[in-house]
Order: structure tokens, then C-alpha cells, then sequence
């Protein structure tokens, strides 16, 4: 029970990150591959301020968001001025550089050895221990995250940001700043990926570099791709299948020594096939040009 | 004088794509700029609407140096391309397209941006019968009324066309024309780049004929349509 709870928690988590990341993806059509690192400046952030300045959780959740978004500028700054493959590359440079940073800086991240002992949430002086309960509070951030995405997406902004993913060109002799409006969605962004990081931190109780690679930022992509970029419940089905799937083929009963690659290989297999069926994804109407 | 283009010049990398281009357009003209594939007319364009950085020269708009601006300011100024190939936004409805148009301009005032979507369902009937329907499966001549009604949506004073014929049967090409000065009739300055030199001549006033990134002839539109040389070398007549 403990174990599927978890796995519904963590299928939260990666619903925000999804989510944010459709957004720039799906709607906007900005091929960014530098996902994780937003997530990683989240839950670094909110968990030294947490460690080190004895901070609520609360309060390090939305500083910890803030200043992803404010790396959502820094990061989008060049990178909204590149075109499709060029921005895939340069994200994927930037989320590298996070990477390492969060690696190397020693002094300020422990590095490799990781921060433990991240504070959990409490709410009005009860801790929140038990598991059921950071499923009702990621319940409640994915809820919000969906209320807020697909507000966004619906607006008149959200028709601007598809005439960007549509035709950039005819976007701007329709007179729209296209570069501000790319780079607003970078920030919109990053400020959900920097919560569902600091969300996992404190869930977690420990995080080090390795939860940020560039291979995170893949796997949430490949959420937002398989469950159909430019949709909402796409986002929520490819997290969900995700996380779940490699999940359920631990109970296949192969034998140990070759469950671990056979596990990879059909899940990779998995993504083969769905990409040659039907490469909009699961939910989506819209696809790569 | 609208629009000025003193001796401009501009590159594709180490391609030269205009070469000491320099021409001016009157308020209420229709001018067409004509000339073969890679004359540099779509350049000349794309450099005016802030498109194509130039490497020197500079474009004068009502007098005012517009070098370097971003082509959303110069929409704002009242100078609106409508790109080459229509480039309409085909998972939107005709309406929703239109609306994208009203967006910027008239910021939240939807009686503006009602009467502005009144006057060109006006000038393109087929438009308002067919206002609820993606634009993606309307047939090429639709979309290029579909891309200019969106282009008026913003008010332009002077009004870019890049090809507006191009990939369109020869019916809709003079429906195309035939609106084209309508709606420069009813106000709007109109620069067209056209590989259809003899249609676009009909209707313009002037013409600029490009060849190799320079422009060999100008003159009145009647007069080049009468030019032996210009009907010999670019209406490919005998």
C-alpha cells in the first residue's frame, strides 16, 4: 500500500512537471530540453534555505519557485532567440551547467553527497508524516497546476502562443513580440517545474544532483510527447503511464539478473512503437513539424 | 511621401541580395515590385518590414528612420506585411484568425476589433459564410483573403503584399487583385512583390522592376506594361 501511494505521489510530481513543460513544448512549440534543471534550482533552493535558515517549507516552496522562474529568464534570455533545434541544444547546454553546478559547488550543495535530512511539510503544527497525506497535498498542487495551465492556455495569451507555434513568422506582421511572449512562457515554466522540485525535496527528505540530470529532462519530455503535446490530459496520462509502467513490469517475475535491462528495453520498445502508431501521442492533435 | 528606401544594401551571409536599392512610395499608391526568381524583391520586402536586418541604407517611414525596429513596432506604426505562401493559422477558425489580428492594436476593445472583423467579412463575403471553420481546409485562394483580412485588422496605412497570387488558380488571382484595389481605394497604401508582373502591373500605378539584387527599370505601371525591353525580358513576350 505504502509502495503504490508513493508511486502515485511521484506521478504527481512529474503531472507539474509535464504540465509546465507542455507548456513551452505543446503550445508554444519550443522543443526546451533543459526541464529538470528548473526543478533542481526549486528543490535546491527551498531545501537549503530549509537546512541552513531553518525556513518553513512553505515559504522555501514559493521562494524556491520564484527564483526557478527567475532562472526561467536567464535561461530563456538566449535561448527564445533560437529556432527549434538550436533551442533543443541550447537548453540541453543550460541544464547541463545546472547540473554541474549542483554538482561541483561543493561548499553551498554538498555536491554528489546530497542534502539529507530536508525538513517534511507540517500544516498548523502537525507534520506531515504519513504518505496518504503528501498524496493529498500533491493532489491538491497538481489540482492547482491544471486550474492555472489551463486558464493560461484558453486565454487570449494562450491563442498567442499557439500563433507561435503555428507560423512565428506570421505571428509577428500580426504585430505580437513574440521573443517577450516566449519568453513569458519560459517563466510560467519554470516557476511550476521550481515548485514540483521543491514539492519532491521535501517529500523525499533527500536530494542530490543526480535527480536533475539531463536524462530527467528527456523523461519528462517524453511524458509531454507521449501523451500528446498542446493537451492538458495528455500531460496527466503520458506522467501517469510513465511512471507507472516501469513500475508494473517489476511484477513480471523475470529473473533478477536480467529484469533491470529487460525492463529498459521493453520500455524503450514501448516508446518505439507508440511513436510509430501514433506519433502525436495519446491525447494530442498536434505534432512536430 | 509614406515610405522611403535610401541605398539599401543587405546580405544572406556573404550573399549579396540587394545592391544600392533606393524607392519611395506616395501615400494611396499601389506599387508592385517585379522581376525574376531571386531578384531580391521578397529581400527588399523582408528588409523594409524589419524582417531582414539590412547592411546599410536606410527605410524612412512618414520620416521616421525605422532601421532595426522589430516588425511588432512597426506594426504599431501602421506598416503590415502579409508574408509569402498566406501563413494563415490553420488550426484556428477563420474568426479566431481575425481575432489574433485584433489582439495588439485595439488592446480589449472588442466593439473595435467587431466592426474591424465587420468590415472585412464586407470585403470577403466567403469569409463570414465560412467564419466557424478551420482555416486549414479552406481552399488557397480563402486563405490568402483569410491572411490579408487579418492583415487589416490591424489598419495598416501602408500594407505589405509578398505574392499574393502565388499558388492560386487564375480565377481567384483577379478576385485577389480586384480586392487588393478595393481596398487600397479605400485608404490603404499597397506595396506587392508579384511574380505575375504583367496582373500586378494592371493594377498598380508604379512598378519597380528588380534584376540581380538592383532595380533596372521604374516607372509609371502603364508605361512599363508598354516598355519593349521590360515586356521582352519579364512579361516573356516576343
Amino acid at each position: 500500500m505504502e509502495y503504490l501511494l508513493h508511486i502515485l505521489v511521484i506521478a504527481g510530481i512529474y503531472i507539474i512537471l509535464a504540465l509546465s513543460l507542455n507548456l513551452i513544448v505543446g503550445y508554444t512549440g519550443l522543443p526546451a530540453l533543459g526541464h529538470a534543471a528548473f526543478s533542481c534550482i526549486g528543490a535546491y533552493t527551498s531545501s537549503l534555505l530549509a537546512l541552513n535558515m531553518g525556513l518553513s517549507p512553505w515559504i522555501g516552496l514559493l521562494i524556491g519557485a520564484c527564483v526557478a522562474a527567475l532562472s526561467g529568464i536567464v535561461i530563456g534570455y538566449p535561448a527564445v532567440r533560437l529556432k527549434g533545434d538550436y533551442l533543443a541544444l541550447a537548453t540541453f547546454g543550460l541544464g547541463v551547467i545546472v547540473y554541474s553546478i549542483a554538482k561541483n559547488w561543493v561548499s553551498l550543495t554538498r555536491g554528489p553527497m546530497g542534502l539529507p535530512g530536508i525538513p517534511g511539510f507540517s500544516i498548523a503544527g502537525f507534520q506531515l508524516s504519513e504518505i496518504w497525506s503528501y498524496l493529498l497535498l500533491i493532489l491538491v498542487f497538481v489540482v492547482i497546476t491544471i486550474f492555472i495551465i489551463n486558464r493560461i492556455v484558453n486565454s487570449p495569451f494562450g491563442r498567442i502562443l499557439r500563433s507561435i507555434r503555428e507560423d512565428e513568422i506570421a505571428s509577428q506582421a500580426l504585430g505580437k513580440n513574440t521573443i517577450k511572449y516566449k519568453l513569458l512562457v519560459f517563466i510560467i515554466g519554470a516557476f511550476f517545474a521550481g515548485i514540483a522540485g521543491s514539492l519532491y525535496a521535501h517529500y523525499i527528505t533527500f536530494i542530490d544532483p543526480s535527480s536533475f540530470t539531463v536524462m530527467e529532462s528527456i523523461t519528462i519530455l517524453l511524458m509531454v510527447i507521449f501523451g500528446g503535446m498542446g493537451n492538458i490530459s495528455g500531460s496527466m496520462v503520458g506522467a501517469v503511464i510513465l511512471v507507472v509502467f516501469p513500475e508494473l513490469l517489476r511484477f513480471l517475475g523475470m529473473p533478477s539478473s536480467i529484469a533491470a535491462p529487460m525492463r529498459q528495453m521493453i520500455y524503450g520498445l514501448l516508446l518505439v512503437v507508440l511513436m510509430l502508431r501514433r506519433p502525436q501521442g495519446i491525447m494530442g492533435a498536434y505534432r512536430f513539424k | 511621401m509614406l515610405l522611403e528606401v535610401r541605398n539599401l544594401t543587405a546580405y544572406y551571409d556573404t550573399v549579396l541580395a540587394l545592391d544600392d536599392i533606393s524607392l519611395n512610395i506616395n501615400e494611396g499608391e499601389i506599387v508592385a515590385m517585379i522581376g525574376p526568381n531571386g531578384a531580391g524583391k521578397s529581400t527588399a520586402l523582408k528588409a523594409i518590414c524589419g524582417l531582414v536586418k539590412p547592411k546599410s541604407g536606410e527605410v524612412l517611414f512618414r520620416g521616421e528612420n525605422i532601421n532595426g525596429k522589430q516588425p511588432y513596432q512597426l506594426v504599431e506604426k501602421g506598416l503590415c506585411l502579409v508574408p509569402e505562401g498566406r501563413r494563415v493559422f490553420t488550426s484556428m477558425t477563420v474568426l479566431e484568425n481575425l481575432e489574433m489580428g485584433g489582439y495588439t492594436v485595439s488592446s480589449g476593445q472588442s466593439s473595435v476589433v467587431r466592426e474591424r472583423i465587420e468590415k472585412v467579412f464586407e470585403l470577403f463575403p466567403v469569409l463570414k459564410e465560412r467564419r466557424k471553420q478551420r482555416s486549414g481546409t479552406l481552399s488557397s485562394g480563402e486563405q490568402q483573403m483569410l491572411a490579408i483580412g487579418r492583415a487589416l485588422m490591424l489598419k495598416p496605412k501602408l500594407l505589405l503584399l509578398d505574392e499574393p497570387s502565388l499558388g492560386l488558380s487564375p480565377n481567384y488571382m483577379d478576385t485577389v487583385f480586384e480586392k487588393i484595389k478595393e481596398i487600397n481605394i479605400d485608404g490603404t497604401t499597397i506595396l506587392l512583390v508579384e511574380q505575375n508582373a504583367r496582373m500586378a502591373l494592371e493594377y498598380a500605378n508604379r512598378g519597380y522592376v528588380f534584376e540581380i539584387g538592383k532595380i533596372a527599370f521604374e516607372d509609371k505601371a502603364k508605361n512599363l506594361l508598354k516598355n519593349d525591353l521590360v515586356r521582352k525580358s519579364f512579361l516573356g513576350e516576343r
